[in-house]
């Protein structure tokens, strides 16, 4: 459905399959697919693990955390099952690029999810995807019944003696679902509340059982690991930061859509070249370079490296690799409260400070873009954002303060042009319904 | 558990392995605030208030979901800490509306006090807040959404404390919600439990909301009157134009033997004391009619003729009819009046439970019998018959939270699948009656297996149970009056054999307990002591008849057959509980002590209005035996408590007093209030330290002190600690050893068979608990539902 | 209640994936609404009865999901994205065209019953903005002018 796009950058190896037919099962193993599982099912469990922490693949949802690392904390023995949950909730603003995964190459999924159970010794995996994905949903449980129908999943699978099930999960509706712990309340049935930390998942998860979560890229990722080893992994992208990345192209650009980079590409070349540029001879104005919940990057601070540790450094973070392009023309104002009003609207409620904190914000900023503005409520803002910071229940806090935070530090300028009853400069004449000033 | 050394502000702390870091401060005095966290509840580190540093952890972290380990170093002053908690206060404070000046809670609030104690003077909200108008849940349950700050203590209380899951929240974000079972109105045990738990004015009661500040009332901690648990709640009174009214009942108290608990009746049903149907003054029958009079025309009546009864026909020709509301100090003198003054044995009182059976079962086996406080922390609890959420609220609650909290054993017997099964890890359904059958079985009758057997519980499931209760260790029986008579004796062997295990004999009323301890029967004295035996109490009170006088049903027959000269009716109403032809009672003098015109009442020669257990002191003892202070919270003028009354008409016939109630001594004259209650009066005041120093003045006749005085010292178990039980805290009392050999007439016992919202006579004029009764009947039948 | 044979079974094979029955929630109440347009009572009390739940604790969790609903919307739900990347790209143009076109507002029904309309958080479409669902079918690089295509095609189809 989604258009495809191509850049000689790229380095396809998530999306080597993309667009080559590769839902149909005979041809997911034209192109090797379930031989990494395979292969797995003959190693170790700690060699897997092993050779995925070398791989130096960290998570795809946004956190960035080392998936092998993260599979080394599930306990070898446990009396309550284990599972593996593949976080196939794409929600993060600016991000589509599981989507791409689950229409061109659902079987990477599996054989992703499998091998993270014969590591971590589970023997059941929940694919969840978003409920809005209904399309994705029916190729997905068309992939897992042919899976299942040539002994690729259930029983002995692949005549290995190792029993591994999967099945496939809907949502309805909710970002803060694809936070790990209310992903699995969410599995359970139940409103989408994340969990009280520790225990982590990892230990104490789905139903009681130590459970892995990891993204839907991450996982798609693991067979091309086990396949091509860790070193070459590894050594695709920069120390730490294996491999590659599906980074989602979105906003003022001449070629918007997903492009599969090595980690580490430079941000401004991949707007300036892969991305085509920016349309109607405009200027960049400032990047969100990791989906809407990473603090902005100016048009001077783009010059970077796109890996987790660089980012870091430049005072933003790699997120979720949803890359988001503003113009000249952009309000900031506006897309700093169409920002916060996506975190309003999807906080569960659950703890104070974000739950009051994204209301009060989202009604200050709105009125605040239609000229209803004061001085001190710039600072408000930044106040607020500063005290949810950290403090929130789950990082969905952070995600609404840290962004406000930036674009109230970086572009404070075009804040004060909306004081004084001044109606936005960037709407047209009449666009904003003008609120009188307050005392 | 080992225990775990941490360091908080500097201070060393030792605390067990596992406690949560918010009581470890709280331990040694360091407050750490929070909305959400509850003990006993289960965590949500929701609220943020508790957030704390904890050395090493970059973020700071919530002290109410931090198990603390060996090393810990926190800091809970630091500037970071006090900016959080001033922080979450002035978010909350955003949407909150700051209608603190009408608002029930203003005033004793704690995001009130949270503002005072960290917030911020200056509110940087200028926005419109969110609003939605206030709803009305149930005739006792109102919902004000704006004021809520989304803690969820109302809904786990509600799930977890009640096991009634009528309350979940809905939505997300800011415009969570906590919602009703029923869409817009809620089905539920109306328990208010909600309400008291709520820290902000969200929830607030029917009866209370918009009646007072709660700093114009004044607060009594006394024994709830309605069922047999002997809960503590707490009395809000402020004067009014009749003496003190109640307005509102709750558990802010703690203290007591229900910890958080109330049900409906102790929060609420104290609305019978300002009923207007209430009697406020002496009615004697002239011309048929019963007129009002004065108090002096009244005892001089009464006197006279009890005078010339007992005079000319002797005592057996009077008869007397305790009650299970009044206090111990109250039955005792009644059993104490009825033999001396009255010389008649013709004594009874409504039987609930065969208490002379089980402390005759019990002869000789000390530390036998289970508190209420053993209840909830007994490893393993067998239950049969009875329905405690029902008719024993405070005891179903201490059983469900034993299991919650303590993963207690629970084993239910019953012939309905009544909802403390939820609880049990086993539950055996049996036909009506077969109680006794039960009983036999366990105590290995084997015989009977074959007729318990039923298609769900085979005779090897029945031994395999025996076995299992066999193979507990302090384990607690209770059961209700179902088992009576002699399958007590049988059940109790069976029980004697389990090391450690006790007992718990339900009885259904306030004091019905300590009516029985008290001697109101025919042929039992207090303590259980018989008639016939000449012993202390002949020594101590002097020539009193030995041969056992009429029951209930007998008197009644006697006055039909015209033997039945007078009647005396302390707080009871035998016509209409019993069903007996009101006609019975035309050719005896019947004089009736109650608040309202009863059945009974209405039958009567002279009706003298009487005060209720929330209007005099006193002890009470709950169906656990324990023993327990009741104090003086209202007051209605133109009553008077049966004490008073009792030594009144003693006086009035020519008795001396003195000989009756031993007050006095030392040359005191001075009433110091010690009669009159909380709200007057230093002794009353301070009564412990009185006691303590043998000073306690025991002033006037009237003063149910002096009574308590001789309870304790001829009632074998009753020499509890005095102290303790005038601090208010509840002293086990142990009657074993001390009842008789023989067989009680258990066919004259009668259950009281109140449900969550009746209560007897008291029910009857409560408007809160028939609001609520009528508001269930509008309503199609409540089916009950499966919990998470 | 009846649902239809692929519900069932699709419920009856779902029951078997997890250890509790209520594990099945969240899909189950998306399918049901799909077949029966809205969450009703009736759906709730069924559901709630399968599942061993209190209706309440079934609407406290359809509450939370922003795709549930218990109220009756269109045959076809307009599900215009205006999050970021659909924003920069003229999502708001898009919205503001379909109220005036179809004349009602933000989770407005037409009276006809043909379409509903809602502003969605992002739907995952953000290189192709801007973008909007009509139920679960996806419309993506959108102009006012594509809209008007888009719409009359299921206006036709509706009509049949």
């Amino acid at each position: 459905m989604a258009e495809l796009v191509s850049h000689p950058d790229e380095v396809k190896i998530v999306s080597k399959r993309f667009g080559r037919g590769a839902t149909g099962i005979d041809r997911y193993l034209e192109l090797d697919g379930y031989k990494a599982v395979q292969k797995a099912l003959g190693m170790q469990p700690d060699g897997i693990i092993n050779e995925v922490k070398n791989s130096g693949l960290r998570g795809r949802g946004g956190a960035g955390f080392n998936t092998g690392m993260k599979w080394s904390f599930v306990p070898k023995q446990s009396p309550k099952p284990k599972y593996v949950l593949c976080n196939g909730d794409e929600s993060e603003p600016g991000t589509c690029k599981d989507r791409l995964i689950f229409e061109h190459d659902p079987h990477a999924v599996i054989e992703g999810v499998v091998i993270a159970g014969i590591a971590v010794g589970s023997h059941t995996g929940y694919i969840y995807i978003r409920g809005e994905y209904r399309y994705l949903s029916n190729i997905m449980q068309q992939a897992i019944k042919d899976a299942y129908a040539r002994g690729f999943l259930g029983k002995n699978i692949f005549g290995s003696g190792y029993d591994f099930d999967v099945y496939w999960h809907g949502g309805a509706g909710a970002y803060e679902v694809g936070e790990e712990s209310a992903l699995m309340e969410s599995l359970e049935g139940k409103r989408g509340i994340p969990r009280i930390r520790p225990p982590f998942p990892a230990v104490v998860g789905l139903w009681g059982g130590p459970t892995v979560i990891n993204n839907a890229e991450t996982l798609a990722s693991v067979p091309h690991i086990i396949l091509g080893g860790a070193e070459w992994y590894a050594s695709l992208g920069p120390a730490k930061n294996g491999g590659t990345r599906l980074f989602c192209l979105s906003g003022h650009l001449n070629r918007p859509g997903v492009y599969e980079l090595p980690m580490g590409y430079n941000l401004k070349k991949m707007i300036h070249e892969v991305g085509g540029g920016i349309p109607d001879g405009q200027n960049l104005k400032a990047v969100v370079p990791g989906g809407s919940s990473t603090p902005v990057l100016s048009a001077d601070e783009i010059d970077v490296a796109m890996d987790f540790d660089s980012m870091m450094k430049a005072g933003s973070m790699l997120g979720s690799g949803g890359v988001v392009v503003l113009d000249e023309t952009t309000c900031m104002v506006k897309f700093a409260l169409r920002t916060i009003k996506f975190y309003q609207h999807e906080s569960c409620g659950w703890c104070i400070p974000c739950r009051e904190g994204t209301d009060w914000l989202k009604k200050t900023l709105t009125r605040f873009h239609a000229g209803g503005g004061l001085k001190k409520d710039i600072d408000n803002m930044y106040y607020l954002s500063e005290n949810m910071l950290g403090r929130t229940f789950c990082p969905l806090g952070d995600a609404a303060a840290m962004p406000t935070m930036a674009f109230i530090k970086k572009f404070r300028k075009e804040f004060e042009d909306h004081l004084e009853g001044r109606p936005c400069p960037f709407e047209k004449e009449g666009a904003v319904e003008q609120l009188p000033v307050m005392a | 558990m080992a225990d775990v050394n941490i360091t908080v502000d500097g201070k060393k702390v030792t605390a067990p392995a596992g406690t949560l870091l918010i009581e470890a401060c709280k331990s040694v005095g360091i407050e750490v605030p929070s909305f959400c966290y509850y003990p006993g509840l289960s965590l949500q580190g929701a609220c943020r208030m508790c957030l704390v540093k904890i050395e090493k952890i970059p973020k700071l972290q919530t002290a109410c979901t931090t198990v603390i380990s060996e090393g810990m170093t926190v800091t809970t002053t630091s500037d970071e800490v006090r900016q959080a908690r001033k922080s979450m206060v002035e978010l909350l404070l955003g949407n909150h509306p700051l209608d603190c000046p009408v608002c029930d809670a203003g005033g004793e609030c704690e995001l009130q006090d949270m503002t005072f104690a960290y917030g911020a003077a200056e509110s940087k909200y200028m926005e419109a807040k969110n609003h939605k108008d206030e709803q009305q849940w149930s005739p006792v349950v109102y919902f004000d959404r704006p004021r809520c700050i989304l803690c969820y203590r109302c809904v786990r209380v509600c799930g977890e404390g009640m096991d009634v899951w009528a309350l979940g929240v809905q939505n997300r974000g800011v415009v969570s919600i906590i919602a009703p079972n029923k869409e817009d109105h809620l089905e539920c045990e109306e328990c208010g439990m909600c309400i008291d738990i709520c820290p902000v004015g969200a929830l607030t009661s029917g009866a209370y909301r918009y009646k007072t500040r709660p700093w114009e009332m004044k607060h009594v901690g006394t024994i709830c009157t309605h069922c047999g648990d002997g809960c503590k709640t707490t009395l809000g009174v402020r004067r009014s134009d009749t003496g003190m009214e109640i307005v509102r009942g709750d558990n802010r108290d703690k203290s007591g033997i229900n910890g958080d608990f109330l049900c409906i009746k102790g929060r609420y049903a104290f609305d019978f004391a300002d009923s207007a149907e209430r009697l406020n003054q002496p009615l004697i029958r002239k011309e048929g009619r019963l007129t009002p009079s004065t108090w002096e025309e009244a005892f001089e009546l009464v006197g006279k003729h009890f005078a010339e009864i007992r005079d000319k026909e002797g005592g057996q020709a009077i008869g007397v009819i305790g009650s299970n509301r009044t206090t111990n100090e109250e039955n005792y003198l009644l059993s104490k009046f009825a033999r001396v003054v009255l010389k008649t044995n013709n004594l009874d009182h409504h039987r609930t439970a065969d208490f002379p059976a089980f402390v005759a079962a019990l002869t000789g086996k000390l530390d036998i019998t289970a508190s209420m406080r053993d209840v909830f922390n007994a490893p393993a609890i067998l239950l049969i018959g009875n329905n405690p959420t029902d008719q024993h609220p405070l005891l179903g609650w201490q059983i469900r939270n034993n299991v919650r909290l303590h993963r207690a054993r629970l084993y239910v017997i019953n012939t309905l699948p009544i909802k403390l099964r939820r609880q049990a890890a086993n539950f055996t359904q049996i036909p009506a009656g077969t109680e006794g059958k039960v009983a036999a079985f366990l105590a290995g009758q084997d015989s009977v297996a074959e007729a318990l057997a039923s298609e769900s519980t085979s005779r090897e499931n029945w031994i395999a149970l025996r076995d299992k209760l066999r193979g507990e260790q302090n384990l607690i029986i209770i059961f209700g009056s179902e088992i009576r008579g002699n399958d007590i004796e049988v059940l109790v062997k069976f029980g004697s054999a389990i090391p450690g295990a006790k007992f718990v004999c339900l009885g259904d009323y306030a004091n019905s307990r300590g009516a029985a301890d008290m001697g109101l029967y025919p042929d039992l004295l207090p303590g259980y002591h018989r008639v016939a035996d000449n012993g202390k109490f002949h020594r101590e009170w002097g020539g009193i008849p030995t041969t056992p006088g009429l029951n209930l049903p007998q008197m009644v027959d006697a006055a039909k057959a015209g033997k039945l000269q007078a009647l005396y009716v302390v707080g009871s109403n035998p016509i209409g509980r019993f069903g007996i032809d009101p006609f019975a009672f035309s050719k005896s003098f019947v004089v009736v002590q109650d608040m309202f015109l009863t059945e009974t009442a209405l039958m009567a020669d002279v009706v003298l209005p009487a005060a209720n257990a929330y209007e005099k002191s006193g002890t009470f003892t709950n169906t656990c035996d324990d023993l327990q202070l009741i104090k003086k919270a209202g007051e209605v003028t133109d009553t008077k408590t049966d004490f008073e009354m009792i030594v009144r008409i003693a006086d009035a016939m020519g008795f001396d007093v003195r000989k009756l109630v031993h007050f006095g001594g030392g040359g005191t004259r001075a009433d110091m209030g010690q009669s009159r209650g909380a709200q007057s009066g230093e002794a009353d005041q301070h009564g412990v330290w009185l006691e303590a120093h043998g000073l306690e003045p025991k002033m006037s006749p009237f003063d149910p002190m002096a009574i308590l005085d001789e309870i304790q010292r001829l009632v074998p178990g009753y020499d509890v600690s005095r102290m303790n039980l005038l601090a208010g805290n509840d002293q086990h009392t142990n009657l074993a050893g001390s009842g008789p050999s023989t067989l009680h007439n258990p066919e004259l016992i009668v259950p009281a068979n109140d449900g969550l919202f009746s209560s007897g006579t008291l029910g009857r004029y409560s408007r809160t608990l028939n609001s609520v009764i009528e508001n269930r009947h509008r309503e199609p039948a409540e089916t009950e539902v499966a919990a998470d | 209640m009846t649902f239809s044979d692929q519900f069932e079974s699709r419920f009856a094979e779902m029951l078997s994936h997890y250890p509790t029955k209520r594990s099945v929630l969240v899909p189950t109440l998306l399918y049901a609404q799909d077949e029966v347009g809205y969450l009703s009572q009736e759906v709730i009390a069924e559901l709630a009865q399968r599942l061993d739940l209190t209706e309440l604790e079934v609407r406290n969790v359809i509450s939370y999901y922003s795709m549930l609903t218990t109220k009756p919307r269109g045959k076809y739900n307009l599900q215009v994205c205006t999050n970021i990347s659909c924003m920069l790209r003229g999502a708001e143009e898009i919205f503001d065209w379909c109220r005036q076109r179809l004349d009602i507002d933000h989770k407005g029904t037409t009276a006809d019953g043909l379409f509903s309309l809602e502003e969605v958080e992002c739907i995952g479409a953000c290189s192709w903005a801007p973008a909007m669902q009509v139920n679960y079918d996806f419309h993506e690089n959108l102009t006012v002018e594509k809209m008007d295509t888009i719409l009359d095609e299921y206006k036709n189809r509706g009509m049949q």
